[in-house]
């Protein structure tokens, strides 16, 4: 499934993308999408990843409490990926399982395995804004980041936390977007995202997502350690912990059908 | 018979089960529950508030590199008032094989199917445990053989199901029973194999961009029985169960689309009296993020319709059901589902609440309700018109 061929839009897009990168005078918008195409190619060819996360939900007195999430991802070639997430805590939802297979600018399909009656239900995919979890990230924060999926405009390069980093802004292409914008900071090295600003309907700062300890997996795919996102609206925060990155496991589509949603574990 | 069946495939499932398994990991809860009746009883042997306590442990294991494994759930209640209601069973007992292209699951286990949530018509494989719960949820553990076929054009399961699993009701002094109680030791069959007919059944599912299809068969004992007036051994009137051999198709049908997942479900049996079709059919419409807050609200509607009109052996012959399902996605995950089923012929309505949220990490407090409201004496739901209550749930998790 996962070998070497790239559909027309991607073929478009990278002969796009290759174009503007030796041409000298190239708008912010398409200094923007190649920066995005790049980002998109250096993380292309990992075929599968399964990994652990604890998420740290933190209320405004910071009160703590915690998720414990395995997830097993499929890359999908020319399209968004397949994703399974399986929860081990807390302890009254443990087996829940939820398959998404995201795709750019169409919905997601999504559905929801529910130990307890045994149930898979198919869900509405239209609830990308609303929070993971009762967490402050979003769907659409956690769903695989397609470049379709936006509008690009380089803004500038500049150093943050000792790193130079591309500043993007980009624009959800897509309908059911919770923000206007995000601003992103692309690491100019790893190609990978050490910042994002996320700007509400109202065009007011809702939340910035930080990135730390990027590790570096088969000699080419980086992963970060942290994640951390403040809500600046509701003061609330949530830090996610990654651990035990696999690469290339060997899963296929029958991992990530509604047969192995019912035996998730 | 059931305990011979379940020995057997308790025993086929050993011999699957390697010397060398990994350490396995167990679950589940413990939970006490507290039931408040607006009104005295109907019948004087009936019982006030209650108190009951439940466990369902569960131990899972697996190996082969995930593609086998055997999970095991004891479920065990016990009741201050009802000794129908005090009991235990095997909620699961299985060993699963998993291929590329197919599944093989051997033992006890419990199968949902279907989309809508008033009723779940297509629902046939396991026997509903109605001690528990009186909108009919829970379950009881079906033996089974269950081969599953995956191939492009869908999932088809096949089942072998023998053991049949007599329905549960409310003794004596219960509450939430019919009028008069249900005797199930004088339990009667239309085949001669009474408990021991082996029964069949399939399903192909399938989905096709917004559309989840089912379409099934099943061949064997209702599950739902008919009611039979007799005597019980003090010469008391009581109902006695009789499970008639049936055949029913059934066919469930969900669209996603955006907000709106559309829904339908219908079944044709024969077998139980003249042969019948019914069917529920609706939409939930979910509204995202109400008033800028992150909490959804959902709104469902669906029409329940029986052909046997009054007939039927169910309460939802030609009803309406109306729901709001309030989600804050809040840390605590807290929830509301508030639903009324109406009778289109007659005043008689059926109001239940159901609404949860987590305590700490591992506790969870669960308030439920239900009000029978203008139920007449002739209505099968008469037993139950004065035993409208509120449940309080708090279960520890583990």
């Amino acid at each position: 499934m996962h070998n070497f061929s790239l559909n027309i839009k991607h073929i478009g897009l990278l002969v796009l993308a290759s174009m503007p990168l030796l041409a000298a005078a190239e708008t912010p918008e398409e200094k923007g999408l190649a920066i995005a195409i790049e980002v998109d190619k250096r993380d292309t060819g990992w075929q599968d990843q399964t990994a652990t996360l604890e998420m740290v939900l933190r209320n405004r007195h910071g009160q703590e409490s915690k998720r414990n999430i395995r997830t097993k991802t499929l890359e999908v070639d020319g399209d968004g990926d397949k994703a399974l997430s399986i929860f081990d805590s807390p302890r009254d939802i443990k087996g829940t399982a939820f398959l998404s297979y995201t795709h750019a600018l169409v919905p997601d399909e999504q559905w929801l395995y529910l130990p307890a009656l045994k149930r898979v239900k198919r869900i509405s995919s239209n609830n990308k804004s609303g929070p993971f979890m009762g967490s402050e990230f979003s769907f659409e924060d956690l769903s695989s980041q397609e470049v379709e999926k936006y509008s690009y405009k380089y803004l500038r390069t500049e150093k943050i936390d000792g790193r130079e980093a591309f500043v993007v802004e980009r624009k959800p292409a897509y309908k059911y977007s919770g923000y206007t914008r995000l601003v992103t900071w692309v690491d100019t090295e790893m190609y990978q995202p050490l910042k994002i600003e996320f700007y509400d309907r109202k065009k007011a700062l809702l939340k910035t997502l930080t990135y730390s300890g990027y590790q570096q997996y088969e000699g080419q795919f980086w992963r970060s350690t942290n994640m951390s996102v403040v809500n600046h609206l509701t003061k609330k925060s949530t830090d996610l912990h990654w651990k035990d990155y696999r690469f290339k496991t060997g899963l296929t589509d029958r991992d990530f059908d509604r047969n192995s949603l019912k035996r998730a574990r | 018979m059931l305990a011979r069946t379940s020995l057997l495939i308790f025993s086929a499932t050993l011999f699957c089960f390697p010397a060398f398994s990994y350490a396995g990991e167990w679950s589940g809860y413990v939970s006490g529950e507290f039931r408040a009746f607006a009104n005295s009883p109907a019948d004087a042997r009936q019982h006030d508030n209650n108190l009951s306590f439940s466990a369902q442990p569960e131990y899972y294991t697996d190996w082969d590199n995930g593609k086998q494994s055997f999970t095991v759930v004891p479920f065990v209640r016990w009741d201050e008032n009802d000794n129908e209601r005090s009991h235990a069973d095997i909620r699961e007992l299985t060993w699963l094989k998993a291929a590329d292209d197919w599944e093989l699951r051997a033992g006890i286990r419990k199968v949902f199917w279907g989309v809508t949530e008033s009723q779940h018509l297509v629902d046939i494989i396991n026997q509903t445990d109605l001690v528990e719960a009186t909108d009919g949820e829970e379950k009881l553990g079906q033996p089974m053989i269950n081969l599953a076929l995956i191939r492009d054009w869908g999932t088809l399961d096949l089942f072998v199901l023998p053991g049949f699993r007599e329905r549960t009701f409310p003794g004596e002094k219960g509450r939430l029973r019919f009028s008069p109680r249900i005797d199930t030791d004088q339990a009667m069959y239309e085949s001669g194999d009474k408990g021991q007919h082996i029964d069949y059944a399939a399903r192909w599912a399938h989905y096709l961009g917004d559309w989840d299809i089912g379409l099934s068969y099943f061949n064997g004992t209702s599950r739902d029985p008919r009611f039979i007036p007799g005597s019980d051994n003090k010469g008391q009137d009581v109902f006695i169960p009789f499970y008639d051999l049936i055949e029913q198709w059934g066919l469930d049908l969900q669209a996603t689309l955006g907000d709106w997942l559309w829904k339908f479900e219908a079944i044709n049996r024969s077998g139980q009296g003249k042969s019948y079709t019914a069917l529920t059919t609706g939409f939930e419409y979910t509204v995202v993020g109400i008033a800028g807050s992150s909490a959804d609200l959902g709104m469902i509607s669906e029409i329940l319709y029986d052909e046997r009109g009054d007939e039927a052996l169910t309460p939802f012959a030609d009803d309406i059901l109306l729901a709001g399902r309030l989600t804050l996605n809040d840390e605590q995950s807290t929830e509301f589902l508030l639903g009324m089923i109406f009778d289109s012929d007659d005043a008689a309505r059926l109001l239940s609440l159901e609404s949860s949220r987590r305590l700490g990490a591992n506790w969870k407090i669960t308030l439920e309700g239900q009000a029978f409201i203008n139920i007449t004496n002739t209505e099968l739901l008469s037993g139950v018109r004065r035993d409208s209550y509120l449940q309080l749930e708090l279960a520890r998790y583990f």
